[in-house]
C-alpha cells in the first residue's frame, strides 16, 4: 500500500479525425476496422465466393424450368418440373382431386383473415371470433359437412395437414392454457398442485413421447368401444403438449400485472371472476403476444414430426416425392423446396410477432 | 396478498370451507378420471393380451443395434437395450451441447460485431435455422449433405488417419499403452497443482494488491507437467488408424452418418437458439457502461471480462437452460432417421412385445431425470452470475 499515489499522466492527444469520403469510412469502419476485421472480413468474402456462386448457379442459372427428368439430367441443374408436378400431393396429399376447390377455398380464407390480421384491418372481439371459426370452417370444407361429398380423415395430408394442426392445435391449446397458467397462480393449492404437475410432465419430455403416446396408448385408456381416429388422437396430444407451454408463457404475462389492478377492480365490487376475464387476462395477454407467437411458430414446426406416427405431412409428402423412382435423384430440390415453405411460413409469423412488439406494452422499454 | 391468493373461479375466500370442498371435489374428480382409465387398460390389456410389469426387462431383446457405447449383443436383455439407448441419447447431447454452446457463442458474438458482412452472415443464419423445423434441417443434412460425400474409396482425407466419407467420419482412435495409470495421475495431480496456483494467485492479490497472472500461470504449470510425465512415460497414448479394407474403412473411431447427421443438426438448429440468447444478453448491458470502461482505459480484454461478460450472462444463462432442455429433448428425432436413441430403441421393443405403457413411463423417467439435472446445474451456475441483493 506504498505507491497509491502516482501522479496522472495523460496520454498523448490522438490527431483529429482526416476527412473521408462517405463510402470510404464506411468501408472503414464496418468491414476494415481494425487488423481482426480485415482478416475475418477477407475470410468470409472468400467462403461465400466459394459457394455463393455456385448455388446460384444451380438454384437459377443452369435449372430447368420446364420438360421432364430427363431435360433435368442433361442441364445438371435445379429440377424445377419435378415440384411442379408434384405440387399438388406436396399440398394436398393424397385428397381426391375433383375436390381439391375445397381446401383451396379453406386456404383462401386463411390467407384472407391472415392479411387482415397483418394489416390490423380486423381487431378485438371480432379478430378472435374470425380466428375461432377459421379452423371450424375448414375443417368442415375438408371433411365435408351441410350434405357435401365427404372425405375420409384417412387422406388428409401435405401442407394443408400441417397448417389445420397447427391451426387447430394453436387456437384450442391458447384458451386451456390461460386456465392451466390461471390455475397455477391463483388456484387454491389442489388444483395449483394439479396445474404445476400438468405442466411440467408435459414439458419435460419431448414431443414425440406425446405423439406416441397418442398414437399407441390412448386407444389402451379408452373403452373398448370408444374408437378414436389417429389422426385426431395426434391432434389431442398436440394440443395437451403445446397447451403447457401455452401456460407457461401466459403466467409470464400474470406475473406482470401490478396487485393495484386486481385491488382496485376488487374494491369497486366487481366480482372475481369478471375481474380475472376483463382485467387481469386481456393486460397479461397483451404484454405476452410476441412470446405467444413464438410458440405458433414453434407448433407449427413440431407439426413436423407427425410423419413419425405414421401421418403424411407436408414433410411426409417432400420425403415421398424424393424418394420417387420416377425423379430419382431430385431430393435436393425438394428438401430446398420444403425450406423454403417453413421458412416463408415461420419467418412472416415472426415478422407479425415484431410488429406487434413494437405496438405493445413494452415498446419503449 | 390475500385478494390476489383468493381463487377468483369460485368467488370464495381461501380460508372459507367452499374452497376446501371444491378442491376436495377436484381432486375426486380426478381420481374417479383416474381410476376409469386405469380399469379401462387393465380391460384392454387383457382383450389384447399384452402382459403387464416389468418382467419383459430380463426377457431377450433379439434386437441388432447398430451404435453402442457398451458392449451389446442381441442376446442381451430388454433392459440392457433401453440402457444402450440411453447411453447413445446422452452421447449425442452432451457432444451437441458443448459443440452449440461454442457455436452459439460464435454466432451470437457476431451478430454484434462492428463488422457488417459478419454480422449480416450471422443474422441470416440465425434467422434460417430458427424458421426451419430441425427434422428437415436432419433430413436434409442426412440425405443431401451427407450422401453427397464421396465413396469410402475416394474419401476427402483431411490428415493421415481423418476420412470423410458418405459411410461416416472415421478419426483415429486414441489407446492407452504402458504407463497410461502413471500418465493419468500425473495429469490429475498437474491439473489439482494449477488449481491451487491460480487460487493462491487470488488470494495474493486480495492481500497486496499485487497482481499474478493465476490463470496463465496455472496453464503453463498444467502444460509443463504433463508433457513432462508424457514424456517420462514414453508416450503412453498411441493411436488406431483407419484402414480403407474391402468397401470400407476398418478400425479407428467411426461416426456414423446418422449419428454425424443428428449431432450437426441439434448443433446447427441449437446454436441459433443460443446465438440469440448471446445477442440480447450483451445488448442488455447498458452502452455507457463500455463506453465508461474505455474512457478510463480499460483495456479490451478486461472490459469484456470483467464488465461485459458478468452482465451479459445474467441474461444469457436462463434462456440458454432451456435450449439446452430442448436440445436433449430434440435428439428424440434421432428416431426419424433410424439412430438408435432411447426412443427409437423404445419405439421397437412398443413394436415386439406391445407393452407402451411401460416404455413411455421409462422415457418420462430418464428424460425428466435429464431435464431436472440440467437445471440444477444451471440453477448452480445462474446463482453465482445473479445479483446479490443485500
Amino acid at each position: 500500500m506504498k505507491d497509491t499515489t502516482t501522479s496522472f499522466q495523460p496520454s498523448p492527444a490522438r490527431p483529429a479525425p482526416t476527412r473521408q469520403v462517405a463510402a470510404i469510412s464506411w468501408l472503414r469502419s464496418n468491414l476494415f476496422g481494425s487488423w481482426f476485421d480485415t482478416i475475418v472480413t477477407l475470410f468470409i468474402t472468400a467462403l461465400l465466393l466459394s459457394f455463393v456462386p455456385n448455388l446460384i448457379q444451380w438454384l437459377f442459372l443452369s435449372a430447368t424450368y420446364a420438360g421432364d427428368d430427363e431435360v433435368c439430367r442433361q442441364n445438371g441443374g435445379a429440377c424445377w418440373p419435378f415440384i411442379v408436378e408434384k405440387f399438388q400431393v406436396l399440398m394436398i396429399g393424397v385428397y381426391p382431386q375433383d375436390l381439391s376447390w375445397r381446401p383451396g377455398l379453406a386456404g383462401l380464407a386463411l390467407l384472407v383473415l391472415a392479411g387482415l390480421t397483418y394489416t390490423d384491418r380486423i381487431r378485438g372481439v371480432t379478430l378472435i371470433a374470425a380466428w375461432a371459426i377459421l379452423p371450424i370452417f375448414a375443417l368442415m370444407m375438408i371433411g365435408g359437412a351441410f350434405g357435401m361429398q365427404e372425405v375420409d380423415q384417412s387422406v388428409w395430408g401435405g401442407l394443408m395437414l400441417s397448417i389445420m394442426l397447427a391451426l387447430v392445435g394453436v387456437i384450442v391449446s391458447i384458451p386451456l392454457g390461460i386456465l392451466l397458467a390461471l390455475g397455477r397462480h391463483y388456484g387454491s393449492p389442489a388444483i395449483k398442485v394439479l396445474c404445476v404437475t400438468f405442466i411440467e410432465l408435459l414439458r419435460g419430455v419431448p414431443l414425440i413421447t406425446i405423439l406416441f403416446m397418442a398414437s399407441v396408448m390412448m386407444p389402451l385408456f379408452l373403452p373398448p368401444e370408444l374408437v378414436i381416429n389417429n389422426l385426431l388422437r395426434i391432434q389431442i396430444g398436440m394440443i395437451l403438449f403445446s397447451s403447457a407451454y401455452m401456460a407457461e408463457v401466459v403466467r409470464g404475462g400474470l406475473q406482470a400485472i401490478p396487485k393495484g389492478q386486481s385491488e382496485a377492480s376488487l374494491s369497486l365490487g366487481v366480482s372475481s371472476l369478471y375481474t380475472v376475464t376483463f382485467v387481469i387476462v386481456p393486460q397479461a395477454l397483451r404484454h405476452v403476444l410476441p412470446p405467444l407467437i413464438g410458440r405458433c411458430i414453434a407448433l407449427f414446426k413440431d407439426t413436423s414430426l407427425v410423419i413419425i406416427v405414421g401421418l403424411l405431412d407436408f414433410l411426409g409428402m417432400i420425403k415421398g416425392a424424393a424418394l420417387d423412382t420416377d425423379w430419382l435423384g431430385f431430393q435436393a430440390e425438394a428438401y430446398v423446396f420444403a425450406a423454403f415453405v417453413y421458412w416463408l411460413i415461420c419467418y412472416s409469423l415472426s415478422l407479425y410477432g415484431r410488429q406487434l412488439e413494437q405496438r405493445g406494452p413494452n415498446a419503449h422499454t | 396478498m390475500n385478494t390476489t391468493k383468493r381463487n377468483p373461479k369460485s368467488g370464495f375466500s381461501l380460508e372459507s370451507l367452499g374452497s376446501l370442498i371444491l378442491q376436495v371435489g377436484v381432486l375426486f374428480a380426478v381420481l374417479g378420471v383416474a381410476y376409469l382409465l386405469f380399469a379401462n387398460t387393465q380391460k384392454n390389456l387383457e382383450i389384447r393380451g399384452i402382459e403387464s410389469g416389468f418382467a419383459f426387462l430380463w426377457h431377450e431383446a433379439g434386437l441388432p443395434i447398430g451404435d453402442s457405447l457398451i458392449d451389446y449383443d442381441p442376446s442381451r436383455g430388454y433392459g440392457y437395450a433401453f440402457l444402450v439407448g440411453v447411453l447413445n441419447t446422452l452421447l449425442v447431447s452432451a457432444l451437441a451441447i458443448v459443440l452449440s454452446t461454442i457455436l452459439g457463442i460464435v454466432v451470437g458474438v457476431s451478430r454484434v460485431s462492428n463488422n457488417w458482412l459478419l454480422a449480416k452472415c450471422a443474422t441470416v443464419y440465425i434467422e434460417t435455422l430458427r424458421n426451419l423445423p430441425l427434422l428437415l434441417t436432419l433430413f436434409f443434412v442426412y440425405t443431401v449433405v451427407l450422401a453427397s460425400l464421396p465413396h469410402p474409396r475416394e474419401a476427402i482425407a483431411i490428415a493421415e488417419g481423418y476420412y470423410i466419407s458418405k459411410r461416416g467420419i472415421y478419426l483415429p482412435r486414441p489407446l492407452a499403452e504402458d504407463g497410461f495409470a502413471v500418465f493419468a495421475a500425473a495429469s490429475i495431480v498437474a491439473l489439482g497443482l494449477a488449481f491451487a496456483f491460480w487460487r493462491w494467485a487470488g488470494a495474493y492479490k486480495l492481500r497486496t494488491g499485487r497482481s499474478v497472472h493465476g490463470f496463465w500461470g496455472g496453464l503453463v504449470i498444467l502444460g509443463t507437467l504433463c508433457a513432462l510425465s508424457f514424456l517420462a512415460t514414453d508416450r503412453p497414448i498411441g493411436s488406431e488408424m483407419p484402414v480403407y479394407k474391402g468397401f470400407n474403412f476398418k478400425g479407428g473411431l467411426a461416426l456414423k452418418p446418422e449419428f454425424a447427421a443428428l449431432l450437426i443438426g441439434l448443433m446447427l438448429y441449437t446454436a441459433a437458439f443460443i446465438g440469440e440468447n448471446v445477442r440480447s444478453g450483451i445488448q442488455s448491458v447498458h452502452a455507457g457502461q463500455i463506453e465508461a470502461a474505455n474512457a478510463l482505459g480499460v483495456s479490451q480484454g478486461v472490459v469484456t471480462r470483467i464488465v461485459l461478460l458478468p452482465q451479459a450472462l445474467r441474461v444469457t444463462i436462463p434462456a440458454t437452460t432451456n435450449d439446452y432442455a430442448s436440445l436433449v429433448k430434440n435428439s428424440s428425432l434421432a428416431v426419424a432417421i433410424g439412430y438408435p436413441d432411447m426412443v427409437s430403441i423404445g419405439g421397437t421393443i412398443i413394436g415386439q412385445n406391445g407393452q407402451a405403457i411401460e416404455i413411455i413411463a421409462m422415457w418420462m423417467a430418464v428424460y425428466l431425470t435429464i431435464n431436472l439435472v440440467i437445471s440444477l446445474a444451471m440453477n448452480v451456475l445462474n446463482a453465482r452470475v445473479q445479483i446479490v441483493e443485500r
